[in-house]
């Protein structure tokens, strides 16, 4: 199979902002029914049309300065698609990406660079999002220098070095290399090169998933704590709801590139709409063996779909235990039950108002 | 006989270019019939390589001694040949990663009858059909269709049934899952956690679980064992040792996990540092110098494992640490 080309359409773009959250104050983003499509395979000589998988399909949502929105999901559900898109870092085949109250598919690359400074990511595998042949000093001066190109040397270092001392690194080792580090110090140099220019927003996508228990404590506490201080917005991709749940204001839970349902932390867990995140938590196994043996669980049949033929209507009617007819026909509208909690289910637990 | 397997001071080492690492350091430890023993521990701790030593399956550099009984039988370090009686058919094992560890070239259905023609000698045709009644017991829809597929035709979680089908093709009396739900999505955890649950009722076999995942271990273990840089650290019953932590690295672990269930979300206690380097442990406790406990003994003298207390369901409690209680 060739690899995916992403798709573009220059039109098409609808911008039926349905159900957005009520924000207070003026949103940092705001993304309005996004869509990021891949072609794979098919064969121009011969004529086979290629796929479409819909990666993103028509995601909407708000995000707040100093706020942390949790993106949750199965493998394959686009939420990592969904982090990169909002950055640029994926052309999007439709709907907008509005930073501070531009849209960013219309700037151009001059802008855009600007924009960059404020945006930032962090990866899962630490030693392999750092060069090699870089020393730590280095690697985190880098983006302090392609904006900043003004600072001399001297205040290079001692920017770098006060930014090791704040993510937890000893100054003195500037001067080594990534492989004389572990996992989670890894991490650390990875935040360290995204805090540097002191950017408005940081996703992370999935920075805990490859540490051990002990240490994934250490770089939750560590991004809570420079939010706290520097007061950037985080969008965390994980499939780790425990995380997600402790590190998030919100959670947004994506199935098949469509939103599910969106809520304060919370009411996702104590109190969700969707049979999706009924079954996402009932999944999850709580360290404690009372707890454990004693909960009913709701076991979803199956896997996730192929996303190259998803299912008709609601994505998730072939794994729901409350599927009907009407699932089959109609994607449900991502509505407001409650302010803040937004659901798309036919079935949802509460009655909905409009 | 109620003992399936007993391990007695089991040492594992590798000889690397630096000199030799310690991987295991000496345990001591033994499970029941029809029981599921938790083995916890972060990477590096050694909770793998256990397992490994066990099968007969240490890479080439590793050497294991010690005595490892299985049903009363020494089988550490037998020829490959003698204990092939043993792995595979009384005594089996599945990895994380099911595509790794199943053959790409071969079908199922092939991988499936080779097993069994190999350890109970029987017919092509009767081996297929012993292979869809096991796929079947792993709730693999149309088993029978499915037996002449190749691995990649199958989904992740659906691997992993394949290799768990495959591992209790001979009825083992012991099966070892080595992180078996790690690379799975936590809706398909759910539905390999209620698979193997099943099988070890219908079939009474024990399980040795390795995994690093707490909230695995609480639903699944009867008995836990801690591991930590080559030892164990805190065996135990899977309620005791959950409710009344007695290990400082024990305690650690379990307060620097977010619970899904917390309502404020506080600070996480992280446990300081990083695990030791096992090519060159320090002296006395292992977990010393990340321990909030640690006082003069710990750096003079490594604490046995040794019992403390017997739970209120006969489980004897043990733990390697000089503080008598936390």
């Amino acid at each position: 199979m060739p690899p995916a080309q992403p798709l573009m359409t220059p039109t098409g773009a609808q911008t039926s902002s349905k159900g957005v959250a009520a924000s207070k104050g003026a949103p940092l983003l705001t993304v309005q029914d996004l869509k990021v499509y891949f072609e794979v395979g098919g064969n121009r000589l011969l004529g086979r049309p290629p796929g479409v998988v819909r990666a993103v399909d028509g995601v909407s949502f708000d995000l707040r300065a100093g706020e942390t929105l949790g993106l949750v999901g199965e493998s394959g559900c686009g939420k990592s698609t969904l982090g990169r898109a909002v950055l640029r870092l994926l052309p999007i085949h439709a709907g907008r990406v509005v930073w501070l109250g531009k849209d960013l598919a219309k700037l151009n690359d001059h802008d855009m660079r600007g924009v960059r400074r404020d945006m930032q990511i962090i990866f899962q595998d630490p030693l392999a999002s750092l060069n090699p042949r870089m020393t730590v000093g280095e690697i985190i001066a880098e983006p302090l220098q392609t904006f900043q190109p003004s600072l001399n040397r001297a205040q290079v270092r001692d920017r770098v070095k006060a930014m090791m001392a704040k993510v937890g690194l000893l100054p003195n080792q500037i001067n080594r290399y990534p492989h004389e580090f572990s996992g989670g110090q890894c991490q650390r140099i990875g935040i360290a090169r995204a805090m540097i220019n002191e950017p408005k927003l940081i996703v992370c996508d999935e920075p805990v998933s490859a540490l051990d228990v002990s240490i994934q404590a250490q770089i939750v506490n560590l991004l809570m704590d420079l939010q706290r201080e520097m007061g950037m917005s985080l969008i965390f991709i994980s499939h780790n709801l425990a995380v997600v749940k402790h590190i998030s204001h919100r959670v947004l839970v994506l199935y098949l590139g469509k939103i599910m349902e969106i809520a304060d932390r919370n009411s996702i867990y104590y109190d969700p709409l969707h049979p999706y995140t009924h079954a996402l938590n009932s999944a999850v196994p709580l360290p404690d063996p009372d707890q454990e043996r004693g909960k009913s669980r709701i076991v979803l049949k199956g896997d996730l779909p192929s996303p190259l033929n998803p299912p008709s209507g609601c994505p998730f009617r072939t794994r729901c235990p409350r599927a009907t007819e009407v699932c089959a026909q109609v994607m449900p509208d991502l509505l407001q039950a409650k302010p803040g909690h937004l659901v798309a289910c036919h079935h949802a637990d509460y009655p909905r108002t409009n | 006989m109620n003992r399936v397997l007993e391990v007695t001071d089991l040492k594992t080492t590798f000889a690397t270019p630096e000199g030799d690492v310690k991987a295991v350091g000496g345990v001591d430890f033994a499970i029941n019939k029809g029981e599921t023993l938790g083995v916890v521990g972060e990477s590096g701790s050694g909770k793998s390589q256990i397992f490994m030593s066990i099968m007969g399956l240490l890479a080439r550099n590793g050497r294991a001694a010690g005595s490892v009984k299985f049903k009363g039988e020494d089988i550490l370090g037998l020829p490959v040949k003698e204990l092939n009686r043993v792995r595979g058919a009384k005594m089996s094992m599945i990895f994380q990663d099911p595509m790794t560890s199943l053959n790409p070239y071969l079908s199922v259905r092939r991988q499936m009858t080779e097993v069994l023609m190999q350890h109970k000698g029987l017919s092509e045709e009767k081996a297929a059909a012993e292979s869809v009644a096991m796929l079947e017991n792993v709730q693999i829809p149309e088993a029978k269709r499915r037996l002449n597929m190749f691995p990649h035709e199958f989904s992740g979680g659906m691997r992993q049934r394949v290799m768990i089908a495959m591992a209790l093709l001979c009825g083992p009396e012991l099966l070892i899952a080595d992180e078996p739900t790690t690379a799975l999505d936590v809706t398909v955890q759910a539905q390999i956690l209620e698979v193997l649950v099943g099988l070890q009722r219908d079939f009474g076999m024990a399980i040795a679980l390795i995994t690093h995942d707490l909230g695995v271990i609480a639903r699944m273990a009867d008995r836990v064992m801690v591991m930590y840089a080559g030892g164990i650290v805190e065996k135990g019953s899977v309620r005791d040792l959950f409710k009344d932590p007695q290990h400082p690295y024990t305690q650690g672990l379990l307060e620097s996990m977010p619970r899904l269930d917390e309502r404020e979300s506080t600070r996480l206690t992280t446990i300081g540092g990083q695990p030791p380097n096992l090519q060159n442990l320090p002296s006395g406790c292992t977990f010393r110098d990340r321990c909030r406990y640690a006082f003069e003994r710990c750096p003079v003298e490594r604490p046995l494992l040794t019992p403390f207390a017997e739970g209120p369901d006969g489980a004897i409690r043990s733990k390697a640490c000089h503080l008598p209680s936390l």
